[in-house]
């Protein structure tokens, strides 16, 4: 072999080692919620789901108030995302497209603010529900996630309305159109992509939520998908056929709109922080 | 600057371009004529500097109300005593630095403190260098293998938080996890029944390795990202030069990288600095003492032991440590943003 043939089988051999271990711990979770309970507690693993079941998929949506959570999942991820997106859409735009007195502190702010951690405001927040009566509502648990999705939103889309060349619309204004109405019939049409990832995103942060789901909602009809999934895992003894089919469902919502926008958010991300 | 008779939606004519257009011929972008220009109202004209503000407001005021508050009250909080008792009557008693004093005179905070600033660290480091290696590794593959790999490390970061701690419970179960076996196998030791929980070090590497996992591919995807930018030629110039790979690396494409870099350690330090979903449920919800980092004992001293007021001094502290530590990348970011 060659000096540079070896290098490549190297690098092959590492880009295994990578697939190994981003992929096996999720084939084992799939795999683990088709077997038989005797495969699962075998001390020798045995890598195949075959002959597979559906029962753990069965006695996992029959745990008490499986489709209640997932509603009330539902009911806080599209309010919440929805709300957000107006919001920011609006302040986004603020910030990228208008000089202002105060733009600079603003950007400043939006950094900052998403660096003061949830774990910390969760006591104030807490406290301040419950003088309201709020805790334990579902209306309660969507003003919180707005405190973390509200600003990733503002500078995500900001990210992405930077990355329209502002001549375009300037174009459009010379050709007659308001400031208005070149936002609604040039920038809006190309912001389009850039607000579904943004909602996307957004639905995945409050769907990935443990902390405030955990704290704010009490009774068991008002719980979440998050906190429908954990609590799997507290009896003794785990249950690792249902876990792991609990977990298969809980993720594969995540992972479908995941998909759709993965591209997108890396480059939003990323472009919103670097240019002005 | 002409003008449709359209209504215009944000109530006012919006603040010029900054560039001065170049003469155009009049027809919009289908082509069509333009409408007949309007001279704009003095009102309008008044109004145009409000424009931004306006559109920040509904933002800024639940912003405010949302999280300046909880921030404020947090603060406010930590200098009272707010128990039970007060959580009845609705308002705390305030008692100065007391709660701050019982947590710097309490040798078990800077056990705490050191023990949250080790993991970060540990995390953070890991995170990065792993990612910056997978990175370089995707764009030294062929076309194929690197579709593949791609596509691994976008499935492993489409894992949610709860799935992923699940996923590793269940590998690192003591008595029939793939790790257990896979480590007795290779004749690293006896593994069997082995309880990586009972002894906080490994606990901690178990729980740095879910981390690690999930943070992974987004690092290493978006710093992939970021090396399309560095100029092969540079690269190749350097290396005729006689430089070895990991100066071309360092004074090559590091540089060109710097402002990504920067925000991906920001944002690692950030969640990694503040973790607690992990600890808390790979433990089932019952951590012992030796696991506590700041916001485990901010969580505990509040929601378990109903002393909010000390539970907050903490989160305060947490968010002070936090803010020093990030200080510096910020500070490199807002340079790179501008004015």
């Amino acid at each position: 072999m060659t000096r540079r043939q070896l290098t490549r089988a190297g690098y092959n051999a590492a880009a295994v080692l990578v697939l190994l271990v981003t992929l096996f711990p999720i084939y084992w979770m799939v795999a683990t919620g088709f077997k038989r309970g005797s495969d699962i507690l075998s001390f020798e693993p045995r890598w195949l789901p075959i002959p597979g079941t559906l029962e753990n998929y069965r006695s996992a949506i029959a745990k008490p108030n499986f489709l209640q959570d997932v509603r009330n999942s539902l009911v806080v991820v599209v309010a919440t995302v929805l709300i957000s997106l107006v919001l920011a859409f609006l302040a986004a735009l603020a910030a990228a497209r208008f000089n202002f007195r105060g733009r600079a502190v603003l950007i400043i702010m939006l950094i900052v603010v998403q660096m003061v951690p949830l774990e910390a405001l969760i006591i104030p927040i807490y406290l301040m529900l419950d003088g309201a009566g709020q805790t334990d509502r579902l209306a309660g648990i969507v003003v919180t996630y707005l405190t973390f999705v509200l600003p990733f939103s503002i500078w995500t889309l900001r990210g992405f309305i930077v990355n329209i060349p502002e001549e375009l619309e300037e174009a459009a204004m010379v050709d007659g159109c308001t400031r208005a109405g070149a936002f609604r019939r040039i920038l809006f049409p190309l912001v389009a992509p850039g607000l579904v990832a943004t909602a996307v995103f957004s639905f995945i942060l409050v769907w990935n939520d443990y902390l405030i789901a955990y704290v704010l909602l009490r009774s068991p009809e008002k719980q979440t998908l998050g906190i429908w999934l954990a609590s799997f895992t507290t009896n003794h003894g785990t249950e690792w056929g249902g876990v792991m089919a609990g977990s298969t469902l809980f993720a594969i919502p995540a992972v479908v709109f995941f998909l759709l926008v993965q591209r997108r958010v890396v480059s939003g991300l990323t472009a919103g922080a670097v240019k002005g | 600057m002409k003008q449709t008779a359209r209504p215009d939606p944000f109530g006012g004519e919006l603040a010029p371009p900054r560039t001065p257009p170049t003469a155009r011929p009049a027809t919009d972008l289908a082509g069509r004529p333009a409408v007949a220009p309007r001279p704009p109202g003095s009102r309008r004209r008044r109004l145009r500097p409000l424009v931004p503000y306006a559109l920040l407001a509904p933002a800024l005021l639940v912003l405010a109300a949302i999280l300046g508050f909880p921030m404020y009250r947090l603060v406010s909080l930590s200098f009272q005593r707010y128990g039970l008792k007060e959580l009845f009557a609705g308002r705390g008693t305030f008692i100065g630095l007391d709660n701050y004093r019982e947590i710097v005179t309490d040798p078990f905070f800077w056990t705490v403190v050191a023990r949250t600033l080790v993991f970060a660290s540990v995390a953070v480091g890991l995170t990065m260098t792993l990612g910056t290696l997978v990175a370089l590794l995707l764009r030294n593959l062929g076309r194929r293998m690197r579709v593949l790999v791609t596509a691994g490390l976008v499935a492993a970061w489409a894992m949610p938080t709860l799935t992923a701690i699940s996923i590793w419970q269940w590998l690192f179960d003591f008595e029939f996890g793939v790790v257990n076996w896979l480590l007795t196998r290779l004749g690293v030791g006896g593994y069997e029944q082995h309880n990586w929980f009972d002894q906080p070090l490994q606990g901690f590497a178990v729980i740095v390795l879910v981390v690690v996992w999930a943070a992974l591919p987004f690092v290493a995807i978006t710093l992939h990202a970021g090396l399309t930018q560095v100029p092969a030629e540079l690269e190749e110039a350097a290396r005729v030069d006689g430089a070895g790979p990991w100066q071309v690396f360092r004074h090559i494409t590091f540089p060109v990288l710097k402002p990504v870099f920067l925000i991906l350690a920001t944002l690692s330090t950030i969640w990694d600095f503040k973790v607690f979903t992990q600890i808390w449920v790979m433990l089932n919800q019952r951590p012992s003492r030796e696991y506590f980092l700041l916001g485990i004992w901010s969580y505990s001293e509040s929601f378990g032991v109903t002393r909010y007021g000390k539970g907050a001094a903490i989160a305060v502290v947490m968010v002070v440590l936090l803010l020093l530590v990030t200080s510096f990348y910020v500070r490199q970011m807002l340079r790179a943003v501008g004015p």
